[in-house]
């Protein structure tokens, strides 16, 4: 009986049929490939040094990173590792990047608020006092902390990549607020934004970020021409870095437990066998 | 089956020990000795891959626990701590993260291997009321370690469930409070669900003593159904079934191993790496994917208590199953309808955790409009986990009651070694290709 409802339900589904009421929805992050995919992927360090500049000299001016030190970069699987210098704390390049940013402390002195040069055990330092000052600043947006974005957005570093290269100019028939770019890739609801046909609502949302990026914002010093696409796949490869800096470590302990364990288990499976030989079950 | 004990002391030590405390005889009594259906399958071998995955939940879990910051403004810093500064914090931590999934994976199979073997049935429904309590515990426990990282999901999800407890009327604002710790889940919130997150394994492992305890007093079910006749019937269960449990349990790590080591993120949900924000609400909220299916049902209802009602009464309805089924058969081997049913049923929960995971209103079948019924298009997850909830439900108050009185079951064996004796895959033991050798 329940069954026979559940055929016909079924069918009126099938009959019935009319005009979808589309909710709309971003469009799907672009299929990039990425050298730390797979069960053996590792990450590139060229481009995670790529990538570092594009986020020192772009996203820092807005976005923090408070989660990330100067010294992750001097670790195995960082942008900056060098077998010489096993302590990252140690490593002159690294301590040579912090040194030319300044961070705020207090004299040990006279308690005064001074800046001083940072030191490879600092974390990367915001670049607003606090939210109500990032809203301020950012039309009343708050740019969000980089630390593990490329974790906390579904579609992880293909989504950063490409909200920051998707950027294009509106469809005719959408109104963009000001203060606001359109980008296709970005959550949210254009229909009340829309002119047109109702079900041709285009995909994607408004996003208060300028596009950050422009052919050669960047001079790579590896000589890699800086197009947009260029800077946009380096900076999510290092965010993806940023978001898992143990990723390496992972995978190589990973192969590890699971070559052991395949061996163990078919060794326990001759033993099952061997057990069992004279049990008829 | 446990009554008589082979164990005879061999040094004077044990003989010594044995009048004084029979810690050995009891241990070789029910994990060496322990007299075994010798056809169990694979689908048996859960029960120890279960008590494995408690053993790691609990360890990682007290390890982490050294490093984690229960409050607020520092839980969400204290886990990504773990993750990044901790030696190996991130195999723990993604160890406990996983372990949860794979534990409620192992429990969902245990227990519909249960069903489908009617393992809950005279003399074991003892047996099974533990197991529900103990799965009862598991839920608990998972939903509040889920609130420790204090993401959005942690959050939101939290004011979700906590809420719910309001709809109950008169007591309902109340009881919400006193579980707050306030008027809004926060800091006390976090406090009392990180204690009590660490207090409840413990009262799992005391629950599953009185399982294990309770399962070797009648002994194992076995996939025909009859109970053990003879000596025959029976192997010791070390080192039949140690070895392959233990094989069974190797299997199931190399798939645990995939999750943490490869994927360790795929069965989370991005928004937890964002930190809570009580004014911000994730577009979808979501639990976890094995509360999916119950998420389904509480939606499925049109009224707010009546969906937590329909949510808990779908727990609630396994603890009197015993009672509810009255066929004589165990085994769904010999009941070909009841088979028929029981294999509906396995669909009606995935589709209900499919339902679970999908937003109400969105169509099944995108593009197609039918018509509105209850205020809601009939093409729509709200609509199809309803029908899935219905069968839910009348598979355990309206089928199982009455298949047992109408169905005709295929005659069952004698014994647990007529059927394996005449299995033709398994004829004499001489007959077999060598296994030794392949080994």
């Amino acid at each position: 009986m329940l069954r026979k409802g559940l055929i016909l339900a079924a069918l009126g589904l099938a009959l019935v049929a009319g005009s979808a009421q589309a909710a709309t929805h971003p469009e799907e992050p672009k299929d990039v490939h990425w050298s730390f995919e797979g069960p053996f992927g590792k990450f590139d360090k060229e481009q995670l040094q790529r990538g570092y500049k594009v986020y020192r000299e772009v996203c820092s001016a807005c976005h923090s990173m408070n989660l990330v030190y100067f010294r992750n970069l001097g670790q195995p699987g960082g942008p900056f590792y060098d077998p010489k210098y096993p302590n990252p704390n140690d490593n002159p390049y690294v301590k040579s990047l912090a040194k030319d940013i300044q961070v705020a402390d207090i004299d040990s002195e006279t308690g005064d608020a001074i800046h001083r040069p940072a030191t490879s055990a600092d974390h990367f330092p915001a670049p607003f006092p606090n939210e109500p000052a990032a809203r301020a600043s950012n039309g009343g947006a708050l740019p969000p902390d980089l630390s593990v974005l490329a974790k906390a957005r579904e579609g992880g570093p293909a989504y950063v990549y490409s909200i920051l290269s998707g950027y294009h100019e509106p469809p005719a028939g959408l109104t963009v607020p000001p203060g606001k770019y359109y980008n296709p890739y970005f959550p949210g609801d254009l229909s009340s934004f829309w002119s047109g046909p109702h079900d041709k609502v285009p995909p994607g949302g408004f996003i208060s970020m300028p596009p950050p990026l422009t052919n050669g914002k960047v001079t790579f010093d590896d000589g890699k021409p800086s197009t947009i696409q260029q800077e946009a796949d380096d900076v999510a490869a290092f965010l993806a870095w940023a978001a898992e800096p143990k990723m390496e470590e992972r995978k190589r302990f990973g192969l590890g437990a699971m070559i052991y364990l395949l061996i163990f288990t078919g060794l326990l499976y001759a033993s099952y066998r061997r057990i069992w030989r004279n049990v008829a079950h | 089956m446990s009554g008589h004990s082979t164990y005879e002391p061999k040094t004077g030590f044990e003989r010594w020990l044995d009048v004084r405390l029979p810690i050995v005889r009891f241990g070789m009594d029910t994990a060496i000795n322990f007299p075994t259906p010798k056809n169990l399958n694979y689908w048996w071998t859960f029960g120890a891959i279960l008590a494995v995955m408690l053993v790691f939940q609990i360890v990682t879990g007290i390890v982490l626990a050294m490093h984690y910051v229960p409050h607020v403004d520092y839980a969400f810093a204290s886990v990504e701590r773990i993750m990044r500064d901790v030696n190996y914090g991130w195999l723990i931590r993604y160890m406990h993260a996983n372990g949860a999934s794979m534990f409620l994976l192992a429990v969902y199979i245990h227990m519909f291997r249960n069903l489908y073997y009617g393992s809950y049935k005279a003399p074991r429904e003892v047996l099974w009321i533990l197991g529900c309590v103990i799965y009862l515990l598991m839920m608990a426990t998972a939903f509040m370690g889920y609130v420790l990282p204090w993401g959005q999901m942690s959050f939101h999800g939290a004011v979700v469930i906590t809420n719910l407890i309001g709809a109950l009327p008169v007591v309902g604002d109340s009881i919400t409070t006193w579980l707050w710790g306030g008027f809004a889940v926060d800091d006390p919130t976090l406090n009392r669900f990180f204690s009590l997150h660490f207090l409840l394994p413990f009262m799992i492992a005391g629950v599953v003593a009185l399982h294990i305890w309770a399962l070797h007093v009648p002994g194992n079910n076995n996939p025909t159904g009859v109970n053990v006749k003879s000596k025959e019937d029976t192997v010791p269960f070390h080192p039949y079934y140690t070895v392959k449990d233990g094989f069974a349990i190797g299997v199931f790590l190399l798939l645990f191993g995939s999750f943490v080591f490869w994927n360790p993120n795929i069965l989370g949900h991005a928004d937890n790496y964002i930190p809570a924000n009580p004014l911000v609400t994730p577009a979808h909220i979501v639990p976890e994917w094995y509360f999916l299916p119950f998420y389904a049902i509480l939606r499925a209802v049109p009224n707010k208590l009546g969906g937590v009602l329909a949510m808990f009464g779908a727990i609630g309805v396994l603890f009197v199953l015993p009672w509810l089924d009255t066929s004589k058969v165990r085994s769904m081997r010999y009941r070909p309808t009841a088979k028929l049913y029981f294999f509906i049923f396995v669909v009606a929960c995935l589709v209900l955790g499919y339902c679970g995971g999908k937003l109400p209103d969105d169509p099944v079948i995108p593009g197609v409009t039918s018509f509105s019924l209850l205020g809601s298009d009939l093409n729509s997850f709200v609509w199809l986990s309803r029908v899935a909830a219905l069968y839910y439900f009348a598979y355990f108050l309206v089928i199982t009651p009455l298949l047992g009185l109408t169905e005709t079951p295929l005659p069952v064996p004698e014994s647990i070694s007529a059927p394996v004796l005449s299995h033709p895959a398994t004829a004499p033991a001489g007959a077999v290709a060598s296994p030794e050798k392949r080994g």
